[in-house]
């Protein structure tokens, strides 16, 4: 299974080492975290990340299949978690192995692009004010027309 | 049918879950009947343009079809990564 939807915290080094040694002939690992940091206004004090359980995990495993098809990935990793993060904790890592350098870079973007709009998490950041859901930006929708 | 709800749609409406009989052809026809289930049905999905929807777990259109679907899912755009 190389989808992990996940609550617990993880090590995004030993996911690394573990998914680079299972990449045989692979010429290009390029890998990506993402952590949790304070944009709200106000104090953020955590986030937390409701997800929708069995249609994350379709949604993901379609964009890391559709990844790995475009882009001739020998392997992709894609682990998010959902619950409550403290700040400063790794909310998510993508993995992507390819013989070159520049497939391997351009997956990772791809889903990375992906999975923040196509994926069904809602982010909500608890401040000293109070919890807002995070807004999605068009941006973010906007990124996926480059692919 | 069971409909599912999600972040700030599912705190407006109250339930992150219901299960309805439905005659709905289309996701818009069946948001129509739920907006008549309750105030807070009708304020929730007031500004559909701010909404997505999913039939039986995959992304759809307002215009896709329901008839005979198992799982519907409203709820705002995603914020993941």
């Amino acid at each position: 299974m190389a989808v992990h939807v996940r609550e617990d915290a993880f090590d995004p080094g030993a996911e690394l080492n573990a998914f680079s040694e299972g990449a045989e002939g692979a010429g290009a690992i390029v890998s990506f975290t993402g952590i949790t940091r304070d944009v709200a206004e106000g104090d953020l004090a955590a986030m937390e990340i409701e997800h929708y359980p069995g249609m994350t995990e379709r949604a993901l495993t379609d964009i890391r299949a559709q990844a790995m098809e475009r882009f001739e990935l020998i392997d992709a990793l894609v682990i998010h978690r959902h619950g409550r993060l403290e700040l400063g904790e790794t909310i998510m890592m993508v993995a992507t192995a390819a013989p070159h350098r520049r497939n391997a870079f351009e997956a990772a973007d791809f889903l990375m692009d992906y999975l923040k709009s196509r994926a069904p998490f809602w982010k909500r950041e608890i401040t000293s004010r109070g919890a807002d859901w995070v807004a999605a930006k068009d941006e973010d929708e906007d990124a996926l027309n480059r692919w | 049918m069971d409909i599912r709800y999600f972040a700030w749609l599912r705190e407006r409406i109250g339930t992150g879950h219901e299960t309805i009989e439905s005659n709905a052809e289309t996701v818009a026809d069946l948001i129509e009947e739920l907006k008549a289930r309750s105030e807070s049905h009708a304020f929730a999905f007031s500004d559909i343009a701010s909404l997505r929807a999913a039939v039986d777990q995959e992304l759809v259109a307002f215009d896709a079809p329901v008839l005979g679907a198992k799982e519907v899912a409203f709820f705002p755009p995603m914020t993941g990564g």
